[in-house]
């Protein structure tokens, strides 16, 4: 990506949320970033086209995976020379509790960073982050600046 | 169309076929479904999206009565970057279902479901009615 590349090449750290505003799917989803410093806390606002199951009400859980996989991106790039976006090659979701219609939180972590895949996880909670609603784990192709 | 779920209705899932246990939905490539705007490829969440709803629909087809559902765990495998502008379809199949649980496993493809874009298994919880009796005194 552009705005990656041009980073990378000035030594600077991209802009995150410029860099997930510039993604459509990210953009529609309504993800925002709130970074302070190598902390990375992804935000996604409640929005009712976010609702997967309208009788709880509760989020969908393609919503859910798509915020944690977009999370773990994130941190992807804010921790390694990627000058691409991480490709996902196998993520796991495990659905801990309903996602409520309320605003959701997800931090991630890398548990190991390989010359290629990085394993990842993260996990996204709602009012109390002791109360995860799901987890995600998953490897992600970096492709490393040449 | 899946109007009655408002995030299937937002990215466009239609219905193609269900049968006891199978289902095959469709989701029409749109440009705000995008993941990497370099390329037009649709963003992983998006597939994780159409197969978790296609898995949900398989689970809820193979069951004798009406019972609410919640996927336990869904295991994506992302086997190549989907086509950019063409649609992607997603076939699910429950082929096991027990009291509590049900075992599904899912493919997305273009137009040859033997070159997949990515494959899934899943578990769902099979809940009971959410109508609970009072708790006496």
């Amino acid at each position: 990506m552009e705005l990656l590349q041009r980073a990378q090449a000035q030594g600077t750290k991209v802009d995150l949320q410029k860099l997930i505003d510039a993604i459509p799917y990210c953009r529609f989803l309504g993800i925002q970033v709130d970074r302070k410093g190598s902390e990375l806390t992804m935000i996604l606002r409640f929005d009712r086209k976010l609702i997967g199951n309208p009788m709880l009400p509760a989020l969908h859980g393609g919503v859910i995976g798509a915020f944690l996989e977009t999370t773990a991106i994130a941190q992807l790039i804010l921790e390694t020379d990627a000058t691409e976006l991480p490709k996902p090659v196998d993520i796991g979701i495990d659905y801990l509790r309903s996602g409520k219609p309320v605003d959701t939180y997800a931090r991630a972590e890398i548990t190991k960073h390989g010359r290629r895949v990085c394993n990842v996880r993260a996990e996204a909670w709602q009012d109390e982050h002791t109360r995860p609603i799901a987890a995600l784990h998953g490897h992600f192709l970096v492709k490393p600046k040449e | 169309m899946l109007d009655h779920v408002p995030h299937a209705a937002a990215v466009g899932l239609t219905f193609v076929s269900v049968e006891r246990g199978i289902a095959v939905l469709k989701l029409p490539y749109d440009e705000k479904l995008v993941g990497n705007p370099d390329t037009g490829v649709v963003h992983g969440g998006v597939i994780t999206t159409l197969l978790d709803n296609c898995c949900g629909i398989a689970v809820g087809s193979s069951l004798t009565e009406m019972r609410p559902i919640a996927t336990l765990d869904l295991r994506i495998d992302y086997m190549r970057p989907a086509t950019p502008k063409e649609d992607i379809f997603a076939r699910a199949e429950c082929y096991k279902a027990t009291s509590n649980i049900a075992f599904v496993r899912a493919t997305a493809y273009h137009t040859d479901i033997g070159d997949p874009i990515a494959t899934a298994v899943a578990a769902f919880m099979l809940n009971t009615a959410i109508t609970r009796p009072q708790k006496q005194g």
